[in-house]
């Protein structure tokens, strides 16, 4: 329900908030929440608070969606043909994922941000690699059992070529464990992503995001603390509505747990 | 200990492969670095001698080998913007940093471990959903978001304690500790949340396990049961996590200390990115695949300690 309601957000945000989030509204800086018209109060340039925790979720949904897109897109082939033909090329593989992991994602957004420049797109792109090596492992070892399935053996002996067993056979076999990974990975995105931000090294201002009004908010913590409470909400709300979703599916497709 | 052996040698060859991902990485920066020291001037002779000087003339693979080698030495060049050898800078930041991690790492195990233990034996009743509950709230907070409710209850409401700052610890170990107290709960608090899922997930499987059921059938008590044989292997788990979340510790830290104001590593990490000061950048990204992968390795070791049957696999 409540991914629900940021997904919706994100998808309307223009119609759902009341005001333009670059808007300042003079008469009203630094107006603190029920002030008519602006239920969450304002900020220090007399921007909406609603308008523009509404619009960050724009900015979290992206990156979430992005990183975790970009994480499946490569790992998933990676994983498949790593545990399917094993050998030498599973060797290689599991040893760059395993070099992979040793650099904390941050190091990796830094670096990223210092080469290509600070941005949303960067800051995805960072979040993404850094979960490729999970996903590469979940898919590989969901091969790895698969593979000894007796129907992947009746397409072998059927003398079905490497590419359908892989398409036909084995990924759709695995769905079930992917789509609990995306709800693993989609919640420690949109959390990476405003921890970027909050740096500086993900969404740039004054484009909202919930990590950007952190940071506005720091300085005006003690006098205006509901700056930083809001798009703190946000970001719970966010990713603990994901991660209730990704235990309900957990319970529901893996017999296992 | 053929293990540790074979341990130590996949170790080496990930520290190989992630100190050409560094050199690579920093091959790639936009910008030619003769012409950066040059200056304005861009004058083909001078760049051509200090392109000789830096061995920048040279092919890649001795480029290559020429900088691993001084890096092992311990020389990783010097900061752009200071003219410090980085090395230096890294050793000076790195006690403070560690200092924190310690204390994270403490809050970490003394959060963590035992609430997953109590969820897991109170497994279905109301104290395991609390525990969930908390651990799942816990995992969906952002750190640096949990750091500013803290300053503003505990520094600007309460004034309890300080809102941000270092002393060093030799200076005055009491205050040195009440600053590092709110950062140290801020890291270790979020992570405590993952070691109690853990725990309580490797406690419920070794519960079910058989030599549970033959040490309750020979009438051990309940504690006995619980502490001595299932905690024990369930330790195993707990430490490969702890290990493993290295990597988002020193994050972590890097956060940590920006919204405290802790001069350590994190910090060290963020000014760099920000001045583009890339021999930083460079140093700081190879000291902490070098932590990672040693952690683990460390962690391989413990875990062969605690379970002969991967010693002797």
């Amino acid at each position: 329900m409540c991914a629900l309601v940021v997904v919706l957000a994100a998808l309307l945000a223009p119609r759902l908030a009341p005001y333009d989030p670059a808007a300042s509204d003079e008469d009203a800086v630094l107006a603190p929440p029920f002030t008519p018209g602006h239920p969450l109060g304002t900020d220090e340039l007399g921007r909406d608070v609603l308008s523009r925790v509404i619009w960050g979720a724009r900015a979290s949904m992206q990156a979430g969606v992005l990183a975790t897109g970009l994480a499946f897109v490569v790992s998933v082939p990676v994983g498949l043909v790593a545990g399917y033909y094993g050998g030498w090329w599973d060797l290689v593989t599991m040893r760059l994922v395993d070099t992979l992991l040793a650099f904390p994602y941050l190091i990796i957004a830094v670096g990223l941000a210092a080469i290509l420049g600070p941005s949303l797109a960067n800051a995805s792109l960072a979040i993404g690699i850094v979960q490729i090596p999970k996903i590469v492992r979940v898919a590989r070892a969901e091969t790895l059992s698969l593979r000894e399935e007796s129907y992947v053996e009746a397409a072998v002996a059927a003398g079905a070529p490497d590419r359908t067993i892989l398409l036909r056979h084995l990924l759709p076999n695995m769905t079930n464990s992917l789509i609990v990974q995306v709800t693993v990975i989609l919640p420690i995105a949109i959390l990476a992503e405003s921890s970027l931000s909050f740096l500086g090294l993900g969404v740039q201002p004054p484009t909202p995001s919930w990590g950007v009004m952190l940071t506005a908010a720091q300085p005006f913590m003690a006098q205006m603390p509901w700056l930083a409470v809001f798009p703190g909400l946000a970001i719970v709300l966010a990713t603990l509505s994901f991660n209730l979703l990704g235990d309900g599916l957990r319970d529901a497709l893996d017999p296992r747990a | 200990m053929s293990f540790l052996l074979r341990r130590i040698m996949t170790a080496m060859l990930a520290l190989l492969l992630a100190s050409l991902v560094v050199f690579a990485g920093a091959r790639s920066l936009p910008g030619d670095p003769a012409i950066a020291l040059s200056g304005e001037g861009h004058d083909p002779t001078v760049n051509a001698v200090i392109r000789a000087k830096y061995g920048l003339d040279r092919p890649v693979p001795v480029q290559y080998a020429r900088w691993a080698a001084l890096a092992v030495r311990g020389d990783l060049g010097r900061s752009i913007r200071t003219g410090l050898p980085v090395a230096e800078m890294i050793v000076r930041r790195l006690p403070i940093t560690l200092e924190l991690a310690i204390l994270a790492t403490a809050i970490t195990i003394a959060l963590g471990v035992p609430t997953g233990v109590l969820a897991a034996t109170c497994r279905g009743r109301p104290v395991d959903y609390i525990m969930n509950g908390i651990g799942l709230f816990g995992l969906s907070v952002p750190p640096f978001w949990i750091g500013l409710v803290l300053i503003l209850v505990f520094a600007s409401t309460l004034k309890w304690l300080p809102a941000s700052g270092y002393v060093p610890l030799l200076v005055d170990p009491v205050e040195n500790l009440r600053r590092m107290m709110l950062p140290a709960f801020v890291l270790g608090s979020g992570f405590a949340a993952w070691v109690m899922r853990q725990t309580r997930s490797a406690m419920l499987e070794a519960l079910r396990s058989d030599y549970v059921r033959t040490a309750r059938a020979k009438g051990l008590p309940s504690t006995a049961v619980v502490m001595r044989h299932a905690l024990r292997n369930s330790l195993i788990t707990v430490v490969t996590v702890l290990g493993l979340e290295l990597g988002v510790l020193i994050s972590g830290s890097v956060i940590t200390e920006q919204i405290f104001l802790i001069p350590g590593f994190g910090k060290l990490i963020v000014d760099a990115v920000v001045t583009r000061d890339f021999p930083i950048i460079q140093g700081v990204a190879l000291v902490s695949a070098v932590a990672y992968i040693g952690v683990n390795l460390l962690v391989d070791a413990i875990y062969a300690r605690l379970d002969p049957r991967i010693r002797f696999a």
